[in-house]
């Protein structure tokens, strides 16, 4: 639905301005060429990663590993897993309740959703090449911090 | 390739969990990027500059938090957006703002959340993430400016 939008979004963008401008759209799609060149290598190559951590390090393991006894070590693994990997929200939201059910502690669950949304190990690089390195380093590790803060205040709430 | 020879079945599996991955890039890149290039070549700096630009206040602020949540899509279609605004004049709180709202929140997500998580877990995790998305746009736009003093 929401990718019909935007490819009809752009479409008809595309089609008014080519209309209106054919001097700003040649530069528009000048953008486009340039931009999708540079980063398709980058985003091909992080998907295969992703497809290599999932496929070797099932979640199922790691959130077993970080149940209520885990302490605060399992609150920091989960925030750490959480940072690498990529999952859609419709997977990661359905594992992290079965595993709230099973009893992992509520602080490394908010943890690992918070850094999974928030932070991106992966996506590093390619940030950097838009951001730079100060930026980015700095937006993911104070990301990685507010994480384990948010985690731990939800489990004072919610005990 | 040369994973292939060794485990075939591993590399199946990899192919099979990356290929949803792929299929979302493909479709959500492209018109993400045309965007971008039409914004590039149609929006006035100083439009940008004036809506979400250094003097934009809680306005330009907001309008970050509102792009960040309508749009859809993995983070990495952010940047080149975020980009875009930053050359346009946004200021950096706003723009790095506008990327952690995008990473975060998400309207149809947050009631995922809630339907799995149950509503006091969303509830509560999106009542700190706010501030905090807000505490971190300040912290990043703070040690900008102290660079650029410096240097």
């Amino acid at each position: 639905m929401f990718i019909a939008v935007i490819w009809g979004v752009a479409g008809l963008g595309l089609v008014l301005s080519w209309a209106k401008n054919r001097g700003n759209t040649r530069k528009a799609l000048q953008f486009f060429r340039r931009a999708f060149l540079s980063l398709a290598p980058s985003i091909v190559a992080i998907i295969w990663t992703i497809g290599f951590i999932l496929t070797f390090l099932p979640s199922e393991f790691v959130l077993g590993a970080i149940g209520r006894n885990a302490g605060i070590m399992g609150v920091v693994i989960a925030a750490v897993f959480g940072s690498i990997v990529l999952i859609p929200a419709f997977i990661a939201f359905p594992l992290a309740a079965s595993f709230l059910r099973q009893g992992a502690d509520v602080r490394a669950i908010a943890a690992f959703v918070t850094t999974l949304v928030m932070v991106g190990a992966l996506t590093v690089p390619l940030e950097m090449k838009f951001f730079g390195r100060r930026f980015t380093l700095l937006r993911n590790s104070i990301s990685f911090v507010m994480a384990l803060v948010i985690a731990f205040v939800m489990g004072e709430v919610l005990r | 390739m040369l994973f292939w020879a060794i485990r075939p079945d591993k590399a199946l599996a990899v192919l099979f969990v990356s290929k949803d991955y792929l299929l979302e890039m493909l479709c959500i890149l492209p018109p993400v990027l045309i965007l971008c290039g039409l914004f590039d070549a149609w929006v006035p700096k100083r439009t940008v500059e004036r809506l979400m630009g250094e003097a934009s206040g809680i306005k330009g602020t907001s309008i970050a938090f509102v792009l960040g949540t309508v749009a859809m899509g993995p983070l990495y279609a952010a940047f080149p957006i975020g980009k875009s605004l930053l050359d346009k004049g946004a200021s950096l709180y706003n723009v790095a703002a506008f990327l952690c709202v995008w990473a975060a929140i998400k309207i149809p997500m947050v009631l995922f959340e809630i339907k799995f998580l149950g509503a006091e877990f969303a509830l509560l995790r999106l009542a700190l993430t706010v501030p905090a998305i807000l505490f971190i746009a300040a912290l990043l736009n703070t040690f900008r400016m102290n660079t650029s003093r410096i240097q």
